[in-house]
C-alpha cells in the first residue's frame, strides 16, 4: 500500500531553548503518504518538540515544513488542522465529565452547533471503518485509559486529518490493549492515513514502516526496520554501547518482615476506595514489584503508607510499628524513603537551590540544627559533596536553582536525598519513567544496590521489563485489588499481562 | 527583524537592579510630560522632590516618619507573602492595633512609663496578631479564600474604630470631632527632640528586619516558608505542617502591623481618630513587592516610597500643584516598576 508519496517535509527545522539547548538542530525529516512512521529517540532527543512544531504548538527559530511538496504556514494548531495534521498528545485533551459525542463535536471550532444525530451517526461511521469502538455516550472518566485514547482517534478522524501524530501512545496501555493499538494503527493506514509515532521502545519502533532516529535534538538516521537490527538502532539512539543491567547477584533474603500490610482501605480523589483490602508483605532486602496500568490505586497505595492519604481500614507495620495513619514526618524518620510520581511536581521546589532540595527530608534533624532552630548548611555540604559524586548528580555548585537541571539529573537528586538519610524501606513510584537509558541504568542499579544492604524496596512500576529485571517478587494491582502475587521464577510476562487487563487466571 | 520573547533561565540579581533603575527613570520621563502640560519645569519639581524628601532635615525626618509604620507592615506581608499566603488585611491590623493601644493608654495611665510603654507595644501586637487569627482559622479549618476574609476585616476594623471614635470614647472636650482625648504625658512614645521621630518604633522595626532576615535563611521555620511558598505540594511530601506555616506567617504580619497602629496613635497623633492611617496597610501589600520579598530590599523600598509619599506633599506646596498630580506621580511610578517587572522574567531579543 506505501506508495512513495512524500505527504509532509520538514527541511532545516531549527528549535532553541535557551540557555544552551536546540531541542532541533536542522531537521530534514519526511513522511510518505499512508505509512507507519516511527520517532525514536531518548528523552530529550527532541521527538515531541519536533511534533509540536508539526502540529503548530511550537514554532520553529528556523527552517520551513513542506506539505506534499508546498510551503506550508502552520502557526497554531488550527493551521495544522487545516492542513488535515492532528496530533494526539501523551497526556489526553479530552474533558472528563462530557461524553463521547461531546468531546469529539468539541474539538471542531469551526462549527458552533452540531447536530447530534448527524454527528452520532458520522462517529459510528467512522468507528466502522476503523474497527474503533466505544460506548459513545459513556462519560470520559469512565472509559480505561485505551478507550479514552481511541476518543482521541476519533476526534482526529471526525475531523478529517490525513496526518496522525501520536505522542508516546503505547506508554499508558496493558500489553493487551497494546496489540489492539497496532491493529488499529494497521487499518488506519489502509484507509491511507499517515502516521508518525513517538516511542522510545525498540520493538514497537520495528513494527513501523520506517524509522526516523532522533538523538540530542539532531536526525541521526531514518531507516527500514528490514534493514537494521536492535543493537544497531541502540547505537543510534544514545550513541555508544551501554551494558544494560541483566542478572542480579543472589542473595539471601532474611526472614524479618519490614513492611507489612494487612487489608488496607483507602480513599482515592473522587471519593470511591482506590485501594481495596490490599495485603502484602515486604521482608528484609527484598525487592516485591507492583505491576499494573497507572491509575488502579497504585499511587494512593504508596501515599497511604507515607501517611499523605488517610486510611480508612486496615492497618500498616514497618517493623513490628504500628505506623497507621501516623504523621508523614514520623514515617519518613521511622527509615521510609518515598521517590514520588511526579519529580517536578511533587519532588522539587524549582525555585530553591539544589542544596535546599537536596537537605527536604532532613533539615530539621538535631545532627544538622542548631538548637533545632538554626540550619547548619555547612554540615550539609559534605554529604552532599558525597552524594553528587555518588550519584553522579551534574551540578555547578550547591547554590543553583534546581530548574536548571534536567529530569535525569532531578531524578538522581531526588534519589540522593532520599537515601542519603537512614532508611530500611524505599518506596519508588515509577522511578525511571521518562528518564534516558543511562540513567535508567543508574537508577536501577542503585535500587539494586540498595536491597543488597538489607533494604526492603516496594517497586511500584508500569515498565513489566524493569519489574522483572529488578524483582523478587511480583504481584498485580487491578482496580485497587492486588490480584496476584507470583515469586518472580514462577511469574510470566503472558499472566502478568492478562492481570493487568483485569482478566481472571485460575489458581493466581 | 524579529523580536523574540524569551524566559529568563536564571534571573541575575544585577540586571534585576538595572531594570528597576530604568523602570524609576522612564516613569520620570513619562512624567516629565505630563509636568511639561502643566507649564511646571520637570528638572525643578524633581529636584523639589529629592530635596524636599532626602535633603532637608526636616524632610528626611518626616520621610523617617513614615518608613516606620510602611517597614513594619511591608516586613509581615513579606513574610506571609513568602508562603504564598495572601494577607490584605494589614489595614484592619493596624487599626485594631491601634485601638487596642488607646484603650491601654487612657485606661491604664497611672502606670508609670517603663511599663505602660512596653505595655502598649505589646497590646498593640496581640491585637493585630488577634485580628489576623480570624482568617487564619477559617482558611486552615474550612478553606476559606484569605484574601476575601482578609480583606473584609478591614472594613469591619474601620467601622469599630468609628464606633469608638463616635461613641463611648469620643472626647467630651473635642469641641465635637470624632476623636479621643489626648494620651496621659507617660503613654506617649519617646520622640527624638525637634522630630516627630517615635524611635523607639523606628529601632522596633530595624530589629525586625534584622530579625526576619535571620529567620528566612537561617532558620528551620524559614526554610519551611520557602518550601510551602515555592510548592505546596512538595511540602506536603516532605510532612511540613503547612497549616502551621500559614498561621505562623499570618499571626507575624498581623502583630507587625499592629505595632504600626502602636505606632501612629502613641508616637504620631497621642489619641485615636479615624484617619489613624492614610492606607498604610495597602501602600505595604506594594512596598513588599518592590522589594522583591527580602528584607533589605523592602526596607530600601519603605524608605524610597516614604521619601515619595513626602517629597510629593512638599511638591503640592512649593509648585501650588493639585493633589492630582502628585498621585498621578506616584501612581506612574509604581505602574513603571511593575510593568517593567516583565522584563526580569523575560528577555526579549532582536534578531535578524
Amino acid at each position: 500500500m506505501t506508495s512513495d508519496n512524500i505527504i509532509l517535509e520538514t527541511r532545516n527545522i531549527t528549535k532553541f531553548f535557551p540557555p544552551n539547548i536546540y531541542a532541533n538542530y536542522k531537521i530534514n525529516f519526511n513522511l510518505k503518504e499512508g505509512e507507519i512512521h516511527a520517532l525514536l529517540g531518548e528523552n530529550g532527543a527532541g521527538k515531541t518538540t519536533l511534533m509540536r512544531i508539526l502540529f503548530g504548538e511550537l514554532t520553529p527559530d528556523e527552517g520551513e515544513i513542506y506539505i506534499k511538496g508546498k510551503k506550508a504556514r502552520i502557526k497554531s494548531p488550527r493551521d495544522a488542522i487545516s492542513y488535515k495534521i492532528w496530533m494526539v498528545h501523551q497526556h489526553f485533551r479530552l474533558v472528563e465529565n462530557l461524553t463521547v459525542t461531546e468531546n469529539i463535536a468539541l474539538g471542531l471550532a469551526n462549527k458552533i452547533i452540531h447536530p447530534e444525530k448527524e454527528v452520532e451517526s458520522k462517529i459510528k461511521e467512522i468507528m466502522e471503518t476503523y474497527e474503533l469502538r466505544v460506548d459513545i455516550n459513556a462519560k470520559i472518566w469512565q472509559l480505561s485509559t485505551g478507550e479514552k485514547q481511541r476518543v482521541e482517534i476519533l476526534k482526529a478522524l471526525y475531523a478529517g486529518s490525513k496526518i496522525l501524530i501520536l505522542d508516546e501512545p503505547t506508554s499508558v496501555l496493558t500489553p493487551l490493549e497494546r496489540e489492539r493499538f497496532f491493529k488499529v494503527l494497521k487499518k488506519l493506514k489502509e484507509n491511507r492515513t499517515s502516521i508518525i509515532f513517538i516511542t522510545h521502545k525498540l520493538d514497537e519502533a520495528m513494527k513501523s514502516d520506517r524509522i526516523t532516529v532522533l538523538r540530542k535534538g539532531k536526525l541521526i538516521a531514518t531507516v527500514y526496520p528490514y534493514e537494521i537490527d536492535k543493537n544497531e538502532l541502540v547505537k543510534m539512539m544514545i550513541g555508544k554501547n551501554i551494558s544494560f543491567l541483566t542478572t542480579k547477584n543472589k542473595r539471601s533474603i532474611s526472614n524479618k518482615k519490614v513492611l507489612n500490610v494487612k487489608n488496607l482501605w483507602v480513599l482515592g480523589d473522587r471519593g470511591v476506595y482506590a485501594v481495596q483490602g490490599a495485603t502484602f508483605e515486604l521482608k528484609e532486602g527484598e525487592i516485591l514489584g507492583i505491576a499494573g496500568v497507572a491509575g488502579n490505586g497504585q499511587k494512593e497505595l504508596a501515599e497511604a503508607i507515607v501517611g499523605l492519604r488517610p486510611i480508612s481500614k486496615g492497618e500498616i507495620y514497618i517493623c513490628e510499628k504500628n505506623i497507621t495513619n501516623k504523621p508523614t514526618r514520623f514515617i519518613y524518620d521511622n527509615g521510609v524513603a518515598f521517590i514520588p510520581e511526579d519529580r517536578i511536581g511533587t519532588g522539587v521546589i524549582i525555585d530553591l537551590s539544589v542544596i535546599d532540595n537536596f537537605i527536604l527530608k532532613t533539615y530539621y534533624l538535631p545532627e544538622y540544627t542548631k538548637h533545632k532552630i538554626f540550619i547548619q548548611y555547612n554540615k550539609f555540604l559534605n554529604t552532599f559533596n558525597d552524594a553528587v559524586k555518588k550519584y553522579g548528580i551534574i551540578v555547578p555548585n550547591p547554590y543553583f536553582p534546581v530548574k536548571t537541571l534536567s529530569g535525569g539529573n532531578i531524578q538522581k537528586l531526588i534519589l540522593a536525598r532520599e537515601l542519603s538519610k537512614k532508611h530500611k524501606l524505599i518506596i519508588a513510584l515509577h522511578p525511571t519513567y521518562g528518564l534516558d537509558v543511562a540513567t535508567t541504568n543508574a537508577v536501577r542499579k542503585t535500587l539494586l544496590e540498595e536491597s543488597m544492604r538489607g533494604t526492603s524496596i516496594l517497586l511500584i512500576s508500569e515498565d513489566l521489563e524493569e519489574i522483572f529485571l529488578l524483582s523478587d517478587k511480583i504481584a498485580v494491582m487491578y482496580r485497587g485489588k492486588i490480584v496476584g502475587v507470583f515469586e518472580k521464577e514462577k511469574a510470566d510476562l503472558h499472566t502478568i499481562g492478562l492481570l493487568m487487563a483485569g482478566e481472571e487466571i485460575r489458581g493466581a | 527583524m524579529r523580536i523574540r520573547i524569551r524566559k529568563r533561565v536564571v534571573e541575575s540579581k544585577r540586571k534585576i537592579i538595572l531594570i528597576k533603575i530604568i523602570a524609576v527613570l522612564s516613569a520620570l520621563l513619562a512624567d516629565a510630560i505630563i509636568f511639561l502640560f502643566m507649564n511646571v519645569d520637570p528638572l525643578r519639581a524633581y529636584y523639589e522632590i529629592l530635596r524636599a524628601a532626602f535633603l532637608t532635615e526636616y524632610g528626611l525626618t518626616e520621610t523617617i516618619v513614615k518608613f516606620i509604620p510602611l517597614a513594619l507592615i511591608s516586613f509581615g506581608l513579606m513574610v506571609v507573602f513568602k508562603a504564598q499566603t495572601w494577607n490584605i488585611g494589614a489595614e484592619g491590623q493596624l487599626l485594631m492595633g491601634a485601638i487596642v493601644t488607646t484603650w491601654v493608654a487612657l485606661n491604664l495611665g497611672f502606670l508609670p512609663s517603663y511599663i505602660i510603654i512596653p505595655l502598649m507595644y505589646f497590646s498593640g501586637f496581640i491585637a493585630g496578631l488577634s485580628w489576623a487569627l480570624i482568617p487564619s482559622f477559617l482558611k486552615i479549618k474550612l478553606h476559606v479564600n484569605e484574601v476575601l476574609t482578609t480583606f473584609m476585616m478591614n472594613l469591619i476594623a474601620q467601622k469599630i474604630l468609628e464606633y469608638f471614635v463616635y461613641g463611648p470614647w469620643r472626647d467630651p472636650h473635642g469641641w465635637g470631632f470624632p476623636q479621643t482625648a489626648m494620651f496621659p504625658e507617660n503613654a506617649r512614645l519617646p520622640i527624638l527632640p525637634g522630630t516627630r521621630i517615635h524611635y523607639t518604633t523606628l529601632l522596633l522595626a530595624l530589629a525586625t528586619c534584622f530579625i526576619l532576615y535571620v529567620l528566612i535563611w537561617k532558620t528551620t521555620i524559614g526554610y519551611e516558608i520557602k518550601v510551602v511558598g515555592g510548592n505546596i505540594e512538595a511540602a506536603r511530601y516532605a510532612g511540613i505542617n503547612i497549616a502551621k506555616i500559614v498561621f505562623l506567617t499570618m499571626i507575624i504580619s498581623g502583630g507587625l502591623a499592629g505595632l504600626a497602629g502602636v505606632g501612629e496613635v502613641g508616637g504620631i497623633k497621642f489619641r485615636l481618630n479615624p484617619n489613624v492611617s492614610p492606607g498604610y496597610g495597602y501602600t505595604g501589600i506594594v512596598i513588599a513587592w518592590l522589594g522583591g520579598l527580602n528584607p533589605l530590599g523592602v526596607a530600601i523600598a519603605a524608605f524610597l516610597y516614604s521619601g515619595l509619599l513626602v517629597g510629593g506633599d512638599a511638591l503640592q506646596v512649593a509648585m501650588r500643584l493639585p493633589q492630582a498630580t502628585i498621585n498621578i506621580f506616584n501612581g506612574s511610578i509604581l505602574f513603571f516598576i511593575l510593568a517593567f517587572d516583565f522584563f526580569t522574567r523575560y528577555e526579549i531579543k532582536l534578531e535578524r
